[in-house]
């Protein structure tokens, strides 16, 4: 019931801006911030109710819906799902409250968002793997109309090419989520049911196929390299507040999906192929981290640097996945790292491309060079904008350091080879982020941005709660271990 | 004679009947009355039709007329399409002083195609599949004073002469073969020859003359020109109706074949060819009736898939069905949009469409959307189907054809979603009137409708067979 809830209410808000009463700018804003605080006080009841020590998905619901596909409505939770889904739904909280633009069509933004929002805790929830194709095609379409709609640059372009390259993952997710229903016996979309039976164990080259076109569709979405070129038009195009649910919460429907499908529920197939998939994981590290060094542009420097943090997360789910038995707890600590970094990502890099879109409103413009000593101009956002890039690098004290912490021991004892040249990417990302503190805060201040001005107090007060959670999660990680290791231990077949 | 057995066809046949006689002897002011007569004949029709379900699946007439789910089934999704396409006529046909004859020939059109779907002797689908050209040709070149209809209505009759009279020759050879009409003769003495040449050379005519009705390869090139230039109304009837029972006739033909024929390959060759043609085709189109036009290829294409597995798997025609269904309402809310806003094609003149008529924008998109196959509307449950048939079929190359197909398609669908949500309005925008808009309402509603409650439209298809 709190889970359905947690769709509905996103979903009712959604219909009603898109249709009900013709609020204006600031009405449609306080109700769609007002909405979207909904679903996250649900999620953060339903921790209250979730019981660490108790079976693996809790707070179940199973409706069917096209009983005769052996097709449900079926939602619920482990330990990962609700620690994605709870940071997802809070930034969608500052997403809606962060200003932005709307072009006159304030209702029509909102409506977006909030159908956006449905589609997101969706897909974390869903028990069902045609439920989640469901919410995974959703997001692309509401996603869509908001890049194209209010982004800037050459939106529609961007809008089209991400609908399309994405569309492409998710028919590869379909044939894979076909294979497996067919191997399934009795045919079901269950997700326990399937992760029980193990599909496709044993099955040879079909198996490794199936695993393919999964790998395939959530390594567009992630997106991993070589699968990443729609990613940053996307986000340079796209709205802030769009841009820091594509990279916040967008992205982690990959993550979310490698290590609640294949993981899951084809371990054997899985195991044979994680060294590839480690592989490609520390590639994009690489790859994402130098690419990223090299923009002068704000938003794709960010955008790139995601692409090395989503590899972090994979490389995790890789090593979690990496063997059937053995080294339990290296792969448990991968895997609660794995979904440490996906909160930690999607708070960090969330706070970053709303800083971003800060500067866009102030300058219009995400050259990093257009700008130079703003720190006495503007503190509050300097402070923020360190404090974010410092986590994104992983500084002790903070989320991502905790995250990449665990991804690297659980590395080090499955591929000590791959985690060593993984461990580069912190090291470059740390380079990247510094200078580009120092080209926008230090130096000379152009005189155009004589009245550049600081954050204002609803800017303050989403981006100050987003990076206080980072800091909280660094110091005191325990309440999200509590919830998340229990279920990796029990994916990593630790008891 | 079991003449209740065919009720709901005689309906057909008295309502077109009836229109005929009444709009000889009326004048012109009643003439619209002839809309309210077809789709009482078609309420008729359906009321029919539902007594019939619900049965074992028999042979009747003789032994040359199914009652199955198949044909049940394909009928009603027929009947509605139809009451739909009348639904949006009267506004349309409004100028045209004598109209009323209009109506007979949709029905009799109509007849014509569940001929096709229920016909189980050669004969009788010759008469089905003439009798629904016949009137289509004229359905097509109705505003006779306006060129481009024309044009299509002469494209259409030249291609469908070719392949009609292909066709019969196909039928002929086969009865010189066997010696019968009958299909259960027919597949009882198919195996028993050994010129499997002329068999072949039979299957590839009937194959043509189908793919004609059915709009694809190679017999395809009709369907643009006929969404472009056949009234609207009619090009909603002829995109959808012909089709269902062309598809339905091919499952019932293959399925006489000997075992020896490979002809699920051929059918998969016609469906790849088919969708990539017809996508190919939409891909850079500016006109949007074109477009459409176009993109019913590509979905006659994915309609194959079903048809070449039918021999391999016992989801095929379950999940043809329910693609058909899926197919129809969307067609026909697509077509329901361009008759409402008077046929407007141009894509340039869609620009803005949104601001000035947001309804009719949320219809089209949701048509165009599931077409793509996007979840929970109803083309995504038609798609699912096809391709978990096929692949159980084992014929996985195609499915992932058809998926780069869907791709293909999704760019061409964005190229019209694009400028009607995103650029400024064009100009004016005037309507077909209230009933119009009620028929496009209720057929975008079943998209969203028959998606979310796919349960009913699996159930129903999968029962009986």
């Amino acid at each position: 019931m709190i889970l359905t809830l947690t769709l509905a209410v996103p979903l009712a808000g959604a219909l009603i801006l898109a249709f009900g009463p013709r609020f204006r700018e600031q009405t449609a804003r306080r109700f769609a911030v007002a909405t979207a605080t909904v679903p996250l006080l649900l999620l953060i009841g339903a921790w209250f109710r979730f019981d660490p020590a108790g079976p693996q998905f809790q707070l179940v619901l199973d409706v069917p819906w096209v009983p005769s596909l052996g097709m449900g409505f079926r939602l619920g939770v482990d330990g990962i799902a609700l620690a994605v889904a709870s940071m997802s739904a809070l930034l969608f909280v500052g997403a809606a409250a962060y200003p932005v633009d709307t072009k006159g069509m304030a209702r029509q933004y909102y409506a977006w968002l909030l159908f956006l929002e449905m589609g997101s805790l969706g897909l974390f929830l869903a028990l069902d793997l045609l439920l989640f194709y469901v919410f995974f095609d959703l997001s692309l379409v509401g996603m869509y109309f908001l890049i194209a709609r209010w982004g800037h640059g050459r939106p529609r372009y961007a809008a089209l090419k991400f609908f399309i390259y994405t569309l492409v993952g998710s028919l590869a997710l379909l044939l894979g989520i076909l294979g497996l229903y067919l191997a399934a016996e009795p045919a079901t979309f269950d997700m326990r049911a399937l992760i029980e039976q193990q599909p496709l164990a044993g099955g040879g080259a079909l198996a490794g196929l199936v695993l393919l076109a999964f790998i395939i569709g959530f390594a567009i979405k992630t997106p991993l390299v070589p699968f990443h070129t729609w990613l940053p038009r996307a986000h340079v195009d796209a709205p802030a507040p769009a841009s820091a649910l594509l990279a916040g919460v967008l992205l982690k429907m990959g993550t979310f999906g490698l290590l609640r499908i294949p993981l899951a529920m084809m371990r054997e197939t899985f195991a044979a192929w994680a060294p590839w998939i480690a592989l490609m994981a520390v590639l994009s590290i690489i790859y994402g981290a130098l690419v990223a060094l090299g923009q002068n542009d704000m938003k794709r420097r960010i955008a790139y640097t995601s692409i090395n943090h989503m590899g972090y997360t994979v490389l995790g789910i890789a090593v979690a996945g990496a063997m059937l038995e053995g080294n339990e707890t290296a792969r448990q600590l991968a895997l609660t790292g794995a979904t440490l970094e996906m909160v930690a990502h999607g708070l960090i890099t969330g706070s970053l491309f709303l800083v971003a879109g800060s500067f866009w409103q102030r300058g219009e413009t995400y050259d990093i060079d257009a700008y130079g000593g703003l720190a006495a101009q503007a503190p509050r956002l300097m402070l923020l904008t360190v404090l974010a890039s410092f986590a994104s690098f992983g500084l002790p004290g903070m989320a991502g350091f905790v995250a990449e912490f665990h991804i690297f021991v659980g590395t080090f004892a499955v591929y000590p080879w791959l985690a060593a040249v993984g461990l580069l990417g912190i090291v470059i990302t740390a380079a990247l982020f510094l200078q580009m503190l120092q080209r926008l805060f230090l130096g000379a201040r152009p005189e155009r941005w004589a009245d550049f001005g600081d954050l204002r107090f609803s800017e303050y007060v989403v981006l100050g709660v987003l990076v206080a959670l980072t800091v909280l999660i660094g110091v005191y990680p325990r309440f999200l271990l509590d919830i998340i290791v229990p279920s990796s231990r029990w994916l990593v077949g630790g008891g | 004679m079991p003449v209740a057995d065919l009720l709901p066809e005689l309906a057909l046949l008295v309502g077109a009947v009836v229109i005929v006689l009444f709009a000889s002897f009326s004048p012109r002011s009643y003439q619209p009355v002839c809309a309210g007569l077809a789709l009482v004949a078609i309420a008729l029709a359906v009321f029919f039709t539902v007594m019939q379900s619900g049965g074992a699946p028999r042979l009747t007439f003789s032994g040359v007329w199914a009652l199955d789910t198949m044909a049940i089934y394909a009928k009603l999704l027929m009947l509605v399409s139809g009451a739909f396409a009348i639904a949006l006529s009267p506004r349309w046909m409004e100028t045209d002083r004598r109209h009323g004859e209009y109506y007979a020939l949709l029905l009799f059109s109509l007849l014509g195609a569940v001929m096709m779907a229920s016909a189980t002797d050669s004969m009788e689908l010759i008469v089905g599949v003439l009798l629904s050209s016949v009137t289509g040709y004229a359905l097509v070149a109705y505003h006779r004073a306006w060129a481009p209809a024309l044009e299509a209505g002469m494209k259409y009759f030249l291609i469908g002469a070719l392949a009609n009279a292909l066709f019969v020759i196909g039928i002929v050879l086969i009865f010189g073969l066997t010696g019968a009409t009958g299909y259960p003769d027919i597949a009882l003495e198919l195996p028993r020859h050994d010129s499997p040449l002329i068999v072949i050379v039979a299957l590839a005519f009937v194959v043509i003359g189908l793919a004609f009705k059915l709009g694809a390869f190679p017999a395809h090139a009709w369907l643009p020109d006929v969404a472009q230039g056949a009234p609207a109304p009619v090009a909603a009837l002829l995109t959808v109706v012909p089709k269902i029972g062309a598809a339905i006739a091919l499952v019932r033909f293959v399925q006489l074949l000997p075992g020896t024929i490979e002809w699920a390959w051929v059918i998969a060759g016609i469906s790849a060819l088919t969708m990539t043609l017809g996508n190919l085709g939409a891909m850079w189109q500016n006109d949007f009736r074109r477009l459409l036009g176009w993109s019913a290829v590509s979905q006659s294409g994915y309609a194959l898939m079903a048809v070449a597995v039918v021999g391999a798997s016992d989801e095929a025609v379950p999940s043809l069905l329910v693609f058909l269904a899926a197919y129809a309402v969307a067609n026909i809310t697509a077509f329901a949009a361009v008759v409402h806003l008077r046929g407007r094609t141009a894509l340039d003149d869609y620009r803005g469409l949104a601001r000035v008529r947001p309804w009719t924008t949320i219809a089209i998109i949701l048509a165009l959307l599931s077409f793509v196959g996007i979840p929970p509307l109803a083309g995504f449950f038609g798609k699912f189907l096809l391709f978990r048939a096929t692949l159980d079929g084992g014929y996985a190359w195609l499915v992932v054809v058809a998926l780069a197909n869907t791709v293909l398609s999704l760019f061409y669908y964005l190229r019209v979603i694009g400028p009607i949500v995103f650029d400024k309005p064009a100009g004016e925008v005037s309507d077909l009137g209230k009933t119009a808009a009620a028929a496009l309402m209720v057929a975008a509603l079943l998209v969203l409708a028959l998606g979310l409650w796919a349960q009913g439209l699996i159930a129903l298809a999968v029962s009986g067979t």
